[in-house]
């Protein structure tokens, strides 16, 4: 279970976060939704430790790693962070290295898995998101689609709580945005933890049990997906988008 | 003609100056060899976030790249024996002047490679959990070695004419040999020599840089 409470960021003068509390239940589907600019992607990165919160705790299966402003030692926040995978937008894979190896690389360096075992296991993952047979290709040898469902399997590949994804289509094609949603959309069905910051709303409508509606920097509204996107304030934002 | 009209005398020459050569390559391989990862380590240092570890980095690659090496040369050869405790051979003179001043160079090219990597593949090591060290070695390192390939090649290139700076303190390396002949016969010919020499060197350096860019065409 994660929980965030009280977060609070600013990026200089801007104040992006504004006293943000969430909690994420295990087996639940949390779609993250709001205009650019609303701190919806920060607020992911700063659950993964990828910005510093300046105050505010967050805490994952009641491991601190943020109280009241102040972190947990590195070692500490490693090990936390490592119950959380995450998917960025652009996918960031290591383009020096093939599909397989992008998958392998963290379980052997970082969970000491035997090589073997971690390309089994890497074989799986690869085969549950359509991609079995380009385990030798390198990431620039497949399409946007194609990369973010390899990013995918390499976060599933450490076996997370949870699992973040932020803006997971907004760098694809349209018409390869369906594939990577049906993947994420599998996963939610075997009841996985996830946190989905996304401009999709029909997505969003469909797969998520909670929706959270932000707008600078603060959550307007929270709920059932019925009853959020019922809000008249994100009817207004759902209108426009 | 004082060697070329006598096969004889021409095999005696061109066997001195290969020595010479020798020697050459010895400065050449032992200072790349020390250079690069000394480089590696300046730029990692001319990035920290401590002003007190990048200041005095930046004052070395300042004065390290804005004055002769020639100058370089000599002055760790005459002057630092003066100021420090110890005395260098002329060779480890050599070494120790080539590999800071080398340093400083790659230095930069590394810094420059190092900051085009995206900011995502660091994020990227992080969220699979590895530390600095790791994304540092595993994920990014192995990335600038490719983009940092040409320019490294250019300085390598160099590198093997400016052994020939070594000659200012007496090292007995091809330029400084090919000088002596020069002087003692009164004929430029061991110089065409030499200069055939350097060709060749720097033509095998040019070939194994290419082949080495060719190993990491695997990914784009």
């Amino acid at each position: 279970m994660l929980l965030a409470k009280n977060i609070m960021k600013g990026f200089g003068e801007l104040s992006v976060l504004k006293d943000i509390s969430l909690t994420v239940n295990p087996g639940e589907t949390v779609a993250i939704i709001g205009r650019s600019g609303s701190g919806k992607s920060t607020l992911l990165r700063c659950l993964n430790n990828l910005e510093r919160v300046e105050g505010g705790t967050i805490e994952i299966d009641g491991q601190k790693m943020v109280e009241n402003g102040v972190y947990a030692p590195d070692r500490e926040l490693r090990r936390l962070c490592l119950k959380m995978g995450y998917v960025f937008q652009n996918f960031n894979l290591f383009p020096h290295m093939n599909v397989l190896r992008n998958l392998t690389e963290a379980q052997t360096c970082v969970l000491g898995r035997k090589k073997e075992e971690a390309q089994t296991y890497a074989r799986k993952l690869l085969q549950k998101v359509g991609l079995a047979d380009r385990e030798g290709a390198y990431p620039y040898q497949l399409s946007g689609g194609q990369q973010q469902r390899v990013a995918i399997a390499r976060a599933l590949a450490l076996d997370p709580e949870i699992l973040c994804f932020d803006e997971p289509t907004s760098a694809l094609d349209p018409e390869l945005t369906q594939e990577v949603l049906s993947v994420i959309k599998g996963l939610a069905q075997e009841g996985r933890t996830m946190i989905v910051v996304t401009h999709e709303m029909a997505f969003a409508r469909e797969v998520a049990n909670r929706v959270i509606y932000m707008a600078e920097g603060v959550i307007v509204a929270e709920g059932d997906p019925e009853q959020v996107f019922g809000d008249p304030r994100v009817k207004a934002f759902t209108r426009m988008e | 003609m004082k060697y070329f009209n006598n096969p004889e005398k021409l095999w005696n020459l061109v066997q001195i100056l290969l020595q010479g050569l020798q020697v050459t390559g010895r400065i050449f391989l032992l200072t790349l060899v020390l250079s690069i990862p000394l480089g590696m380590l300046v730029a990692k240092g001319r990035m920290s976030r401590l002003a007190i570890v990048r200041a005095p980095i930046s004052i070395y690659i300042y004065v390290l790249r804005s004055t002769p090496l020639m100058l370089q040369v000599m002055f760790i050869y005459f002057l630092l024996p003066r100021i420090l405790p110890f005395n260098f051979d002329r060779f480890t003179a050599a070494i120790v002047a080539f590999t800071i001043n080398y340093a400083a160079y790659f230095a930069e090219i590394f810094r420059g490679g190092i900051q085009s990597i995206p900011v995502g593949q660091w994020e990227a090591g992080q969220v699979l959990g590895m530390t600095h060290a790791q994304t540092f070695f595993r994920i990014v390192l192995p990335q600038v070695c490719k983009r940092v390939l040409l320019p490294v090649t250019n300085e390598v290139i160099t590198l093997v004419k400016d052994t020939a700076l070594a000659s200012t303190i007496a090292v007995t390396e091809l330029m400084s040999l090919a000088k002596k002949h020069v002087s003692t016969s009164s004929s430029i010919e061991p110089y065409i020599i030499a200069m055939v020499m350097y060709l060749i060197f720097n033509g095998i350096t040019e070939q194994v840089c290419r082949l080495v860019e060719r190993k990491l065409n695997y990914y784009q």
